[in-house]
């Protein structure tokens, strides 16, 4: 009995050793890069490992849901793809206690990761000393970005430095019968709005109070009750038409003109491409108020399903090298809309925004991991319920700071 | 029926039968009792991303429970249930009756009636969400038209967001009543009517104390077809509102998808799905109890 499932196992692995042979080095990779501008930036990928001798099997699922969903059912049924995409988050670290991914510290050292990479980055792939996943991209969810023709409409004389100066700005545009916040209200952009006033208006310490250490009593704190009234006074700005709206709708408001400002990541900046738009000529951009604002880190990593084969292996770790390689990095992200993983490449080709996100990247005190790096999916739904009923209805600050409580509390 | 003739034969037939239902009884078992089981096994684990075979009893009912958004949702399911349900039936048997009048061009009214209802709510939902809009859709449109005091916001308000999908819904669903109610009204005896006609009596008071009553098993028949449409409301929800503002239009399978693949969490996600089939069970067993009765009844007589 042992002797045959032994030769059933020499033979199926002699059939998978010719078979790799044939397709040298095949990586099926899942991720949900699906619309024009994305489908773009993949392609730079898949031709990067393309030339490095590899042959790139594509499997897009639109949808990110639908995409991590494609790829954990495969994970479980005991097929899962070469590569899979996730958020730079907890998303997979339930994969990785299950014991069900490779990890890739061969590449990791030998590419010096320890060295260069963002802090809040090594933070979410690094898990028990092993790095599990290999970043691509640095998206920073909590951007504004302003109409300069609607601004000037207002008379707003410059970009607000202040929150303050924020607030003021958007009297300025209410009164001149302008939508003052162009806003999407679905609970994911209300939950970023959250976030990212928490940054802004309760400041770094509070924001990792809350969202890294689930400081039950950090919630009825100064610093996030201000928050609170600060996200429900922002209420006051936007349009009646807002709940439902797509994100894209709302940019598109800004690019008319119709509104002054929007509170999202910088894939808002394809949508101003689109549209023919330039960053510093009809619209502004800034991630955060004053020169060492914090610079929230999120954005995307491949991660390997567990497999003893060992072309399958080695064509993960091509796929991780290759990724990361400052060629590829450059060429991919400025297709994304993205910033690189690595500080030392060339930004010139980068638009404004861009330029500005890799320099407040060079400082290491300003990186900030978003609150998807910090808690666990099933806590950030729980919280986004809070939001999106505080921000929804007329419920007092003191029962969203208990509701709040209740939801770290897990 | 000659019994006890060539009972070899029987048998023999009886087997080949069973042989061909065979397929079809595995995949029922295997497929779908066997998963509906296994839901069930899960939702008494800690499962998170992956299921997990561990047990943790009632926790996730307990905390289900806890969840505000899960109650909201039931309460929700329960105020569009019993509305969507009534609109489309009394909408539907309105319907149908008229189509019944033998007025001109039916055909082409039925196709219109059920055309709603051949169509993916994933794009229709998207129109009615316009259409609902303040800013783009009827009510902005009957302010430029010379009505600035006109206010029809629902879709946006935290109060009647229901009753948007509610009037969504029986739109799609209606079509389909009038089909089920009108293929019953043709098979009530034309005779009836005659005779009705010569006591004198009124067409609605026949329509009321003669039609209607006969109509009892298209109506049941339409019921189930709705409650379980109910039961599984979803596509419009996310199509329309994404189940808000705020909470306001949560549904319970808006939950358990949320929880199965955004939120990875498959036990909360079994917990609930457990629970909605014990209340379908729970709703249809007495009508199914009931069906058995009558037609044990009937058959005896």
């Amino acid at each position: 009995m042992v002797r045959t499932t032994t030769l059933k196992h020499l033979a199926l692995s002699a059939a998978l050793m010719a078979a790799a042979t044939a397709h040298a080095q095949k990586a099926e990779v899942i991720h949900w890069w699906t619309s024009g501008g994305e489908s773009a930036a993949v392609k730079e990928l898949a031709d990067a490992y393309t030339k490095a001798g590899g042959t790139w099997v594509d499997a897009a699922v639109a949808g990110a849901d639908n995409a991590r969903a494609a790829a954990i059912n495969r994970i479980a049924g005991g097929n899962p793809p070469t590569a899979a995409q996730f958020n730079t988050s907890k998303q997979y670290h339930d994969v990785i206690s299950a014991g069900q991914l490779n990890d890739i510290d061969v590449v990791a050292a030998k590419e010096g990761w320890d060295k260069w990479l963002p802090k809040p980055i090594i933070d979410s792939i690094k898990v028990n000393g092993h790095y599990y996943a290999v970043p691509v991209n640095i998206h920073n969810p909590a951007w504004f970005w302003y109409s300069k023709s609607a601004l000037q409409k207002a008379g707003v004389a410059s970009e607000p430095k202040t929150m303050d100066e924020f607030f003021a700005a958007l009297d300025k545009l209410k009164a001149a019968g302008l939508v003052p916040l162009a806003f999407g209200g679905q609970s994911w952009q209300e939950w970023i709005t959250f976030y990212s006033m928490l940054l802004d208006v309760g400041g770094k310490d509070a924001y990792l109070k809350f969202f890294k250490d689930h400081d039950v009593a950090s919630v009825n704190a100064e610093p996030m009750r201000k928050t609170l009234a600060a996200l429900k006074k922002l209420h006051d700005y936007v349009d009646a038409g807002s709940p439902g709206r797509n994100w894209n709708d709302a940019t598109a408001m800004v690019i008319s003109g119709k509104a002054g400002f929007q509170i999202m990541g910088d894939w808002a900046k394809g949508e101003f491409g689109a549209a023919k738009q330039t960053a510093g000529k009809e619209f502004g951009c800034f991630a955060g108020f004053g020169p060492s604002a914090p610079y929230m880190v999120a954005g995307d990593v491949f991660v390997f399903p567990k497999t003893s084969d060992k072309t399958a292996i080695e064509a993960q770790h091509k796929l991780a090298t290759v990724f990361t390689s400052p060629v590829t990095q450059v060429a991919f992200n400025n297709k994304k809309g993205s910033i690189p993983v690595r500080t030392d490449v060339d930004s010139s080709k980068m638009d404004l925004c861009a330029q500005a996100g890799v320099q407040a990247m060079k400082d290491p005190a300003r990186q900030i991991a978003n609150p998807d790096m910090l808690m666990t999916p099933d806590m950030v739904g729980a919280v986004q319920d809070v939001i999106t009923k505080f921000w929804n209805g007329n419920q007092s600050v003191d029962d969203a700071v208990k509701a709040l409580q209740g939801a770290v509390k897990g | 029926m000659r019994v006890g003739t060539q009972p070899a034969a029987r048998r023999r037939r009886a087997v080949a039968a069973q042989l061909a239902l065979l397929p079809m009884a595995i995949t029922v078992l295997g497929v779908y009792i066997g998963t509906v089981l296994w839901s069930v096994r899960i939702s008494f684990s800690s499962s998170k991303i992956f299921p997990t075979n561990d047990f943790v009893g009632l926790a996730q009912y307990q905390r289900l429970f806890n969840t505000e958004r899960w109650i909201v949702s039931l309460q929700h399911i329960v105020v569009f249930g019993v509305l969507f349900i009534a609109a489309c039936l009394v909408l539907g048997f309105l319907l149908a009756v008229f189509l019944d009048q033998r007025v001109r061009g039916e055909n082409a009214l039925r196709t219109v009636f059920l055309y709603p209802y051949a169509m993916s709510f994933v794009a229709t939902g998207l129109v009615w969400q316009w259409m609902l809009n303040p800013e783009l859709g009827i009510q902005s449109t009957v302010r430029a038209l010379g009505l600035p005091g006109f206010e029809f916001d629902w879709i946006v308000s935290q109060d009647k967001v229901i009753y948007t999908l509610v009037i969504a819904a029986v739109w799609q669903a209606s079509g389909l009543v009038v089909a089920v109610l009108l293929a019953g009204l043709r098979g009530i005896d034309e005779a009836l009517w005659n005779a009705a006609r010569i006591d004198g009596v009124p067409r609605w008071r026949y329509t009321l104390s003669v039609v209607l009553p006969q109509l009892g098993p298209a109506f049941g028949t339409a019921f189930v077809l709705l409650a379980v449409g109910v039961v599984k409301v979803y596509d419009v929800v996310v199509a329309m509102t994404q189940g808000g503002p705020g909470n306001a239009s949560e549904v319970p399978a808006k939950f358990i998808m949320d929880n199965l693949f955004t939120r990875a969490n498959v036990g909360l996600a079994s917990a609930a799905s457990t629970v909605m089939l014990l209340t379908v069970l729970a709703l249809l067993l007495p009508w199914w109890y009931g069906r058995s009765v009558q037609s044990r009844r009937e058959a005896r007589a």
